[in-house]
């Protein structure tokens, strides 16, 4: 049997709004989750009940209130829920990949170098970062004219292919992907189904919110439901 | 001179400035304030100097004055009776005979000995002072040796002229701790504060401050790499003793414009001569 | 990834007369690292960066700085000497207003070059080759190393200061408002140029910011001042999208698109 890579248990996430009188909504609670290596869970359930905030607070972008995400990261099973944001930048940066459901752009950076950032970072040679940067790009139909260009005026739907780009080429162990096909037409999302069934091949683990029932029909290997909580206020 | 102590300062003066003169040797190229005396001479005639020749000087010394080389200016003639009277000292022309020597911007030709001392006239002491106005941020400079600044100054100057263009008071590093103005002397004359055998000493009346650079102390003049620096003298022979090594002024001889270089101390000229070298000049004397 | 600190400071307060502009401040940057101070104006950021950097000394608590040999120094207890000498090789300091930096009467090149000459570079040629070197990388074009600063626009002496700054390769820079003072169009240029100086040449760098979209954009960590007090601290991506202080979700919401 594959590896576990991810694993939460009894997470719970809430927020306090103090701009609103300190008012507190409970969005997850004892979530218990396990993902293995080469699987494709796909987390489901209405609007608002919580899908994003799970992603994100696996991500570290959220801060866990109470319950564990352990992540196999370099061979060891590292805590998020608790770990200092140094450990958390490393995971992302060897072990947890993420491709946000918007691109978050960074003025004046070409898109090639948007998605090369992620193999320099790891201290491959800009050439050869912006060669695998160009092939993936070109495999999510981005035209090689708009590669030298920041993505701030792309289409959405252009923005979500280089965003999936970035997120694809770093080969992270495990992916989160929150609507990675929501812009796409047709032909780009068979492309997107593709690039993540062939990550599974390679053993990824991926996480992935999709509302399309052809795409998740495609990639999941189970869902995760995630049911509305009690309004605790 | 009745009425006045020796050489016109009074004791306690001199102790003070003695004093301020102990430790500048003590720190080779380090300013010491000291208080300044009203002199009989306006500021710029050297009244720092004279104030510290008046402290060195003893009833047996032999004094020289020059300004700019020479011995028989006004300023030169003027601080020389000066101290003929109120101290009574013998003067001379002669740098040989000297054993103290004030100095307006020049260092003599002829190599200084151990058993003299050599006093030189500051307008102004500090070698920032062009580039940094602030006298705190200076002071500070000194104490942390910060000088990038004053080689910004050369940098700019090669940058901009294609070398470092200061002719005069070209500024030294003493004993590679103080950045130093050796006073408006020619940079031709620089090499000589190296390891000079003689006890230099710099006084600045307006300034208010002393420095010194004791017998064979390092002084290097500032500098870079690929860019040395070189003293620079008129490519003549003097023109009434043929010196080819020695500091030339340009002076007019005539009122048809005619020009004539020669050396710029009169004394070492003098002796030259003496010792029966001739220039172009003097050729021609002789032949009319 | 190391453990060890670049710059650690404990229990920092500072007070102006009867203001508590520092209370109880801890601070730790490791190398490498970007960590932007963020908070409205007067909530101490300045004042934070001047005591982490030595020029202004706390009531109390200490600033701990571990140098290339990984000796720890008390950055307040150091002499005058050192500090200096550190400030002018391992650290940079980036002003809001580039003229309290530049000397306005040197030319480009003589600015960039000073770090170095101060080092001890006494080669004409390899100053002015590093210089051009700097220029070309903060995009000036290297034609105007001759020319004086005052003929360049507010952005170009901004990344002069940069050059200059980072001419001797140091290893902290502290930077108070680096973009406060150009218009929008261009400090998007300068972020970009920051980024990539600083990532490329693996410089830790203490950001004081009252833009969060700066922050955003520079900063691994960010800490959250309000009136000389750290209210939170943590991932910048975290500390932004989830706030948990009420200052700080007021901050992040009076911002669009933060
Ligand atoms: N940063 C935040 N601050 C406050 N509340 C938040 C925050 N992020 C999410 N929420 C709240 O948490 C709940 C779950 O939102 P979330 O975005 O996770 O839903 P979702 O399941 O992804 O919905 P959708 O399918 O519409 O994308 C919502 O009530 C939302 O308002
Ligand atoms: N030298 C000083 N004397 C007295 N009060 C001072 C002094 N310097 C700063 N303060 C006060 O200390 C507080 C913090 O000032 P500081 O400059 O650190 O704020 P800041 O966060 O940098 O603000 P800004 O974003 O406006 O630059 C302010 O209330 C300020 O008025
Ligand atoms: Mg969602
Ligand atoms: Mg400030």
């Amino acid at each position: 049997m594959s590896q576990v890579m991810l694993r939460t248990t009894a997470l719970a996430k809430s927020f306090t709004l103090h701009l609103q009188g300190g008012v507190r909504i409970p969005v997850l609670s004892a979530i218990g989750l396990d993902l293995h290596s080469g699987e494709c869970i796909v987390l489901s359930g209405p609007s608002g009940v919580g899908k994003s905030t799970l992603m994100r607070s696996l991500y570290g972008n959220y801060r866990a209130e109470s319950g564990h995400i352990l992540i196999r990261h370099r061979g060891e099973m590292v805590d998020l829920a608790t770990a200092d944001p140094r450990t958390i930048l490393a995971v992302r940066h060897e072990t947890l990949g993420y491709v946000s459901q918007f691109l978050r752009v960074v003025p004046r950076v070409p898109a090639v170098d948007v998605v090369a950032e992620v193999p320099t970072g790891r201290g491959a040679s800009q050439d050869e970062a912006r060669r695998i940067a160009t092939d993936l790009l070109l495999r999510l139909n981005i035209p090689r004219r708009l590669h030298g260009l920041p993505p701030a005026t792309f289409s959405g739907g252009e923005q979500q292919r280089v965003n999936l780009a970035r997120g694809f080429i770093g080969n992270h162990p495990v992916l989160l992907l929150d609507e990675p096909t929501a812009s796409l037409d047709a032909e780009n999302r068979a492309v997107v189904i593709s690039m993540i069934n062939e990550a599974k091949a390679r053993g990824t683990a991926i996480i992935a919110i999709c509302h399309d029932a052809e795409v998740r029909d495609a990639i999941a290997d189970r869902l995760f439901a995630l049911t509305p909580l009690q309004d605790a206020a | 001179m009745k009425g006045y102590n020796f050489a016109y300062l009074d004791e306690q003066t001199k102790r003070m400035i003695r004093r301020a003169l102990l430790k500048a040797v003590a720190i080779p190229g380090h300013q010491v304030p000291f208080g300044s005396r009203e002199m009989p001479l306006p500021y710029g005639w050297g009244t720092g100097g004279i104030q510290v020749t008046a402290s060195v000087l003893g009833a047996g010394d032999v004094l020289k004055v020059i300004d700019q080389g020479a011995d028989d200016t006004t300023n030169a003639v003027s601080i020389r009776r000066f101290f003929a009277r109120t101290a009574g000292v013998h003067t001379t022309t002669r740098t040989a005979d000297a054993t103290v020597i004030q100095t307006r911007h020049r260092i003599p030709e002829q190599t200084l000995r151990d058993d003299q001392i050599i006093v030189y006239q500051v307008p102004q002491p500090e070698p920032l002072y062009r580039l940094e106005s602030s006298r705190i941020e200076t002071r500070r400079m000194h104490a942390l040796a910060d000088y990038g600044l004053m080689h910004v100054k050369l940098y700019e100057d090669i940058a901009r002229f294609g070398q470092i263009s200061i002719s005069y008071d070209y500024p030294v590093m003493v004993n590679r701790r103080h950045l130093m103005s050796p006073s408006p002397i020619p940079a031709f004359d620089n090499p000589k504060l190296h390891r000079m055998p003689t006890l230099q000493l710099f006084g600045a009346g307006r300034e208010k401050r002393i420095y010194a650079i004791p017998p064979w102390t390092e002084v290097r003049s500032l500098d870079f790499d690929d860019h040395p620096f070189r003293p620079i003298r008129a490519p003549h022979p003097c023109g009434l003793c043929g010196a080819t090594d020695s500091y030339l002024d340009e002076v007019v001889i005539d009122d048809r414009g005619g020009r004539l270089f020669v050396c710029s101390d009169t004394d070492h000229c003098a002796e030259r001569r003496a010792a029966g070298h001739v220039g172009t000049e003097g050729l021609k004397e002789a032949a009319e | 990834m190391t453990d060890e600190t670049l710059l650690s400071a404990r229990k920092l307060s500072l007070s102006y007369g009867m203001l508590p502009a520092l209370v109880d401040v801890d601070v730790d940057l490791w190398p490498g690292e970007m960590l932007a101070v963020v908070g409205e104006s007067g909530s101490g950021k300045t004042t934070l960066l001047n005591v982490l950097s030595g020029r202004l000394a706390p009531d109390a608590g200490a600033v701990w700085y571990r140098d290339p040999d990984g000796h720890l120094h008390d950055v307040h207890a150091m002499p005058a000497p050192a500090l200096r000498t550190l400030h002018r090789s391992d650290w940079g300091f980036v002003h809001q207003d580039p003229r309290q930096n530049l000397r306005m009467n040197v030319t480009a090149g003589g600015n960039v070059g000073e770090r170095l000459m101060a080092q001890g570079a006494r080669h004409y040629g390899s100053i002015r080759e590093q210089a051009i070197d700097w220029l070309t990388q903060v995009e000036i074009d290297a034609g105007r190393i001759d020319d004086m600063p005052r003929t360049f626009s507010g952005g170009m002496l901004q990344r002069l200061q940069i050059a200059r700054t980072l001419v001797t390769h140091p290893r902290l820079v502290f930077m108070d408002e680096p973009t406060g003072s150009l218009d929008v169009s261009v400090q998007a240029r300068l972020l970009d140029l920051i980024r990539s100086l600083v990532t490329r040449l693996n410089i830790a760098v203490v950001l004081v910011t009252h833009d969060i979209g700066v922050a955003r954009l520079l900063a691994h960590r960010i800490i959250v001042m309000q009136r000389g007090r750290v209210v939170e601290t943590g991932l910048t991506d975290q500390v932004l999208d989830d706030p948990q202080h009420p200052y700080t979700q007021l901050l992040v919401s009076s911002v669009l698109h933060a």
